[in-house]
């Protein structure tokens, strides 16, 4: 019986250690390079930026709102090729609890100024000047979008520009039910 | 899996080759042989011997002395041929596909395969990492399947052994004595004096010192494996960072890696040696090579968000001034930020222009452009002023007539001019880019470039790693180890009585048996034991013998 019972014991403390042993090299080999990169199901960091006209912003301000968060450039044709939808856009789900930010980094104030009186553009733009957004978001190509549900949790990113379609169903998926 | 049951009483575990307690000989080839074994003190390494579960398998294939071996052997081919052709990490290319075509053009079908089995980034490739992580587990089950037999069997081992146990010792003697009780007595004494823990049982005696010394290799690996957890470590976030950043004079930025702080520089500064501080001898050197570079430095302030401030608010407070130069990084919060490179004169701060009548070629006077963040309206004179219509950081040709620009660096600003004057109080268009005016009608005026002023920028790198005391600790872990398995050796020297006035000598050491057979020759001289001989190195008793007879 204590034979049984020694062998039993030594099974299972093996089993244990070489679980956990081999979790760890999975957890380094699958962990390699994933660690800063912002993903889908994350909460979005918070921030707080003025836009061109004065007002702050918060994201954390918009929970229980979805929130169509906006990464572009004056300077970036695609870029260009949504705003216009986005503006249309945002006029039909501004009561429906979806709301749109544009961010532009590092761009000057002029440009963007007018940029917006240009495509008319109603939404809140502000200008990331330090970058702590972008570096907090991760961002290299523009337009990058990211679409936060009303918990405040990223629901899908975007790197492309988008026709007016996707953006309408994209806006569709993060209004609050 | 039956006990072995020794002709002493003993209960060994199956697999034993020494009676753990008397040290008989267990095996029929422990019997055979002329000397025994004394690896791990003939124990029963627990891995050899139960070989039923999928489970024992692994853990046997683990703690195989070969298997680690061949996996050592496997880092360090796959190591080697990692430095074949350079990491990715040097090589000038940012997409797989630069990267691909880099590796094929330099080093054509070699460079492809060195790409393709993952080679030029090896060291973040899975299998790099499985190799290494397995490194890791075969050291912690070879040890542990190791040390606790070895721990067990010295801490059991009896003073007196069986005759059979010391027969088969590499130094062993056997001769008669006068008085064996008074040779017990005296060896006894002398080997405390040489520092030995003596034990003594029933005309029988056990010396034993620096039994420490064993577990040297199992020090070292603990130092090891807690050297690999601190590498492990560095994928947690929190424990590593190494960025690199780059920073314009005048700008704020925030430093990556490190969430809340933000870094302004103010100045970057490149000193040279000159000839009257260098004098006779480097004033030669500096003749022949031109500009020695004395310091590189950067002038910054370090801001912070404050508490409960969210990032991009602004909502900052001054942390502190620093002159960052080489090797006297900034210091915050664990980061240290380095001075690591830098571009001097290549970024446009500023553009300043004249408002000028064409015909006369006078001046109404300057006006200066920010390039970063420009005015919308210049105030020149009386009546006359500029207003900046539009503006193309990073000018790139015209696209359906409109000029483009691909980024929001100026570097190659044009702008589109509006000039309000005396005679042309509506305004004259006029389309500024560096060597080129374009207007879409005659105008009397235009805007002159005069001069440009230009800022530096300087290249940082952020790092933090909290790792670097796991790691010290490790490696000092690690050479204690070194030090305690080699500057030390586990000497045993076991004396007996045999029948009649016999006494038997037997001795053991795992390293420097020179120095053991020293020690002993002093306890015989003193204790008139009989003569023992090694028997693995016959030539140092032939010279024993010779010395005797002189």
């Amino acid at each position: 019986m204590a034979k049984a019972d020694k062998k039993k014991k030594r099974l299972i403390i093996r089993t244990i250690v070489l679980l956990l042993l081999v979790s760890v090299v999975i957890y380094a080999v699958a962990f390699k390079d994933k660690v800063k990169v912002l993903a889908v199901g994350d909460m979005a960091p918070d921030f707080e930026l003025v836009d061109l006209e004065g007002n702050k912003h918060r994201l954390s301000d918009y929970k229980g709102q979805g929130v169509f968060l906006n990464f572009w450039g004056t300077w970036c044709g695609p870029c260009k090729k949504e705003m216009p939808h986005m503006e249309k856009l945002h006029k039909e789900f501004e009561g429906k609890d979806v709301q749109i930010l544009a961010l532009t980094i590092k761009d000057p104030p002029l440009k963007v100024k007018a940029f917006r009186d240009q495509y008319e553009l109603t939404f809140p733009i502000a200008i990331d000047k330090t970058e702590v957004v972008k570096e907090a978001y991760n961002i290299s190509p523009l337009p990058t979008t990211f679409l936060i549900n009303d918990k405040g949790k990223i629901q899908k990113i975007i790197k492309w520009a988008m026709s007016e379609e996707e953006i309408r169903s994209h806006m569709e998926s993060i209004q609050p039910k | 899996m039956s006990k072995i049951k020794c002709q002493c009483g003993h209960e060994n575990p199956f697999g034993t080759v020494l009676c753990e307690r008397c040290g008989r000989p267990q095996t029929e080839e422990a019997k055979a042989s002329q000397l025994v074994d004394m690896r791990y003190e003939g124990s029963a390494r627990r891995s050899q011997t139960y070989n039923r579960s999928i489970v024992d398998r692994i853990w046997n294939f683990f703690s195989s002395v070969k298997i680690g071996i061949s996996i050592i052997i496997a880092v360090l081919v796959t190591s080697a041929i990692g430095t074949a052709f350079p990491q990715k990490l040097y090589v000038p290319a940012t997409t797989e596909v630069e990267l691909a075509a880099y590796y094929e053009r330099l080093y054509w079908l070699f460079g492809t395969a060195y790409y393709k089995l993952g080679f030029h980034d090896m060291y973040n490739s899975w299998w790099f990492i499985t190799l290494i992580g397995m490194l890791g587990i075969s050291i912690i089950i070879a040890s542990v399947d190791r040390v606790i037999p070895l721990y067990k069997s010295l801490k059991r081992q009896r003073t007196k052994r069986h005759p059979s146990f010391m027969k088969k010792q590499r130094i062993y003697g056997e001769g008669p004595t006068e008085k064996p009780d008074v040779s017990l007595g005296k060896a006894e004494e002398k080997l405390k004096k040489l520092r030995y823990n003596v034990k003594t049982e029933d005309g029988a005696l056990l010396a034993e010192k620096n039994r420490f010394s064993r577990w040297g290799p199992y020090v070292n690996h603990t130092g090891l494996i807690i050297f690999f957890i601190g590498i492990l470590l560095r994928g947690i976030p929190g424990f590593y960072v190494d960025e690199t950043m780059w920073l314009l004079e005048g700008d704020t930025k925030a430093v990556p890696g490190a969430t809340g702080y933000y870094l302004e520089s103010k100045k970057f500064t490149m000193e040279t040696y000159t000839k009257d501080e260098a004098g006779e001898v480097f004033g030669e050197a500096l003749d022949r090579v031109g500009m020695i570079a004395k310091n590189y430095q950067t002038d910054v302030a370090l801001y912070k968000d404050k508490e409960g401030a969210l990032p991009g608010s602004g909502d900052q407070e001054f942390v502190k001034d620093y002159s960052i130069i080489v090797n006297d990084p900034l210091n915050f919060d664990g980061f240290n930020v380095f001075q690591m490179d830098y571009r001097q004169d290549e970024d446009l701060k500023s553009m300043t222009f004249q408002l000028m009548e064409k015909s006369t070629e006078k001046s109404l006077g300057e006006f200066t452009v920010n390039l970063v963040d420009p005015e919308q309206n210049y105030e020149i004179a009386e009546g006359a002023s500029v207003v900046l219509s539009d503006y193309y950081p990073d000018f790139d040709g015209m696209e359906n007539g409109e000029p483009k620009s691909k980024s929001s660096i100026p570097n190659n600003p044009a702008f589109i001019f509006k000039m309000i004057t005396p005679e042309k109080p509506k305004g004259e268009m006029s389309f500024v880019a560096i060597q080129q005016t374009l207007e879409t009608e005659e105008n009397a005026y235009k805007v002159k470039f005069v001069s440009a002023e230009m800022r530096d920028k300087s290249g940082f790198v952020v790092r933090k790693d909290k790792t670097l005391y796991i790691l010290l600790l490790g490696g000092i872990i690690f050479m204690i180890g070194v030090i305690q398995g080699s500057y030390w050796n586990h000497r045993r020297i076991w004396i007996q009585k045999g029948l009649d006035n016999e006494l038997l000598i037997a001795g053991h050491t795992n390293k420097n048996w020179f120095s053991l057979k020293k020690e002993l020759d002093k306890v015989q001289d003193f204790a008139d034991l009989p003569a023992y001989e090694d028997r693995q190195d016959k030539e140092s008793n032939l010279e024993i013998k010779e010395g005797e007879q002189s």
